[in-house]
């Protein structure tokens, strides 16, 4: 691959960053052009190999994107050529297409339809199962590789490898379409893509290690925004990840535990980002077609407005609450909804709420009840589900963070 | 265009709640509708229903000689009941008959592609 003198400006780094940026929009290019992904994904690294090598001597082309995607192009274009089936498959590309000079040719300048849109669509069709759509989705979208995909998800490498040869093959066979939805279909098949993409950014908060999957769900986010501009859902959950972006910094401690909310150190939180996603929320809003996403968003700009955890308007978020408990009755929010009316009602109030939920195994509930007795003077209740809390709490921090009672090391009052 | 089989299993002693007389003919009848429109946009190849998996007959080799036996060749709980063979461009095409399939009978339908198919 790259020489020794590769790294004079533009290193192997430097390179590899620009090239998962727009790898995405290549391959989706490369895909609707030839309609074989492994073909794509194979072209598209080969002009990874030659931009590691041209680059660093040449410069940056001007436009980054076509340069891989021309490159790409002609490098699937010879291989078709040597083979029979492809020469046969060109062929077959040519009456489909008459017209174009060469077939698989693609148009660079101009407004193009983005083959992303459809790609994603793809890659999270309900035909398959969850993992392999944020497997598939990551791979060809975010261009990470096989082996940052296993690493974000805890898997090995072979593991993996095989969940994205079974999904491609069952892409191939089955034929799942390369396609955008059309509008009656859309609230279905957009629901699946907006779950794999708000998945992606949970898994980064959960891991924070490299690959950076915050990040990555928010560029997948923002470039879905920016393909379906009439979504409110899609603008929604851009939204919510913006505003939970700005707090990402101050949520943990440096031994690894959270900080609730009402704990945090709220000069910590990012204003740009805040901003950014409150002016994309109240656009949004404003087509009054609320959904899971939107409300979860509006939520949270609630409690970005507070400047301190006394000022939260607890009322308006009750009534997101309700709102989004209609939309998404489940018992995580029934759960989040409940600390609400301890805001504003008490603890008695939100533990009669609490008491009512079935979600024994999901440990913030029990940390939720923990705080309520604790608030009630019911110690030794309070202890028994911080301890309930601890032994489900999925990392040691968390659950030594527990087990002293939802409070930090350092400071045994509060 | 790609073959899928769109089929049809019954789960052996699973008892649904039997459909009234009305049900059934209304069942039938948007078969009958299905298949009309499955035939009209060539998409129809062959369907069947078969009869209980006790009526099976399985031959097999066994040294060079042919052995037949009575029943079913896996002993399973779940048998194939029907089956459509369609044509369609893609999945979504496929998966857009199975659901009006599942509509009329009210059982799940299998969905799976060709590998290769000649009529």
């Amino acid at each position: 691959m790259g020489d020794g003198d590769a790294a004079a400006r533009l290193d192997e780094a430097e390179i590899g960053r620009i090239f998962r940026e727009e790898s995405g929009r290549s391959l989706a290019a490369l895909i609707h052009a030839f309609g074989d992904i492994d073909l794509a994904e194979d072209a598209v690294q080969e002009a990874f190999a030659v931009a590691l090598r041209k680059w660093p001597g040449d410069g940056l082309p001007p436009n980054p994107g076509g340069w891989i995607t021309t490159t790409a192009r002609n490098r699937a274009l010879d291989r078709l050529r040597r083979e029979a089936r492809g020469r046969e498959l060109l062929s077959q590309m040519a009456v489909l297409a008459p017209g174009d000079d060469e077939p698989g040719m693609l148009q660079e300048v101009g407004p193009v339809p983005d083959d992303r849109l459809r790609l994603i669509f793809t890659c999270c069709h309900p035909a398959l199962a969850t993992q392999a759509q944020v497997a598939l989705t990551l791979r060809l979208l975010g261009g990470l590789s096989t082996k940052e995909v296993a690493r974000s998800f805890l898997v090995a490498e072979p593991t993996m490898a095989r969940r994205l040869v079974r999904a491609k093959h069952k892409i191939k066979a089955a034929k799942i379409p390369y396609r955008v939805p059309e509008a009656h279909e859309l609230p279905n098949r957009l629901r699946p893509v907006l779950a794999v993409v708000y998945l992606v950014y949970n898994a980064g908060l959960t891991s924070p290690a490299e690959p950076d999957l915050c990040g990555e769900a928010i560029r997948l986010a923002r470039i879905l925004a920016a393909l379906m501009p009439d979504e409110p859902e899609v603008a929604g959950l851009l939204a919510l990840l913006l505003l939970t972006e700005s707090r990402r910094s101050s949520r943990l401690r440096p031994d690894g535990s959270l900080v609730l909310l009402r704990e945090q150190d709220r000069t910590q939180w990012d204003r740009a980002l805040i901003q950014e996603g409150q002016t994309i929320l109240r656009r949004c809003l404003r087509r009054n077609q609320p959904g899971p996403y939107q409300l979860q968003a509006a939520i949270n700009a609630v409690h970005a407005d507070a400047a301190t955890v006394e000022e939260t308007d607890w009322s308006q978020i009750l009534e997101l609450y309700d709102q989004l408990l209609a939309v998404a009755p489940t018992p995580v929010v029934a759960l989040n909804r409940a600390i609400a009316i301890g805001e504003i009602d008490g603890p008695t109030a939100a533990l009669a709420v609490v008491d009512s939920l079935e979600l024994d195994n999901y440990h913030p509930y029990h940390a939720t009840r923990a705080d309520l007795l604790r608030r009630l003077g019911q110690h030794r209740e309070a202890t028994a589900a911080y301890q309930r809390a601890a032994a489900l709490a999925p990392t040691k921090a968390e659950q030594d963070f527990l087990r002293r009672g939802g409070r930090a090391s350092r400071s045994p009052n509060r | 265009m790609t073959h899928y089989l769109l089929s049809v299993h019954s789960v052996e002693g699973q008892v649904r709640e039997p459909m009234t007389d009305e049900e059934m003919q209304q069942s039938h009848q948007q078969l009958g509708i299905l298949e009309q429109d499955m035939k009209s946009a060539g998409a129809w190849v062959v369907s069947g229903r078969l009869h209980e998996p006790d009526t099976a007959t399985v031959v097999r080799m066994a040294d060079s000689e042919v052995l037949t036996t009575d029943g079913p060749f896996v002993e399973s709980k779940e048998h194939l009941g029907g089956f459509y063979i369609i044509q369609a461009k893609d999945l979504d095409a496929a998966l857009a008959w199975a659901t009006r399939v599942t509509e009329a009978i009210k059982v799940p339908i299998e969905v799976r592609p060709f590998a290769g198919f000649e009529a």
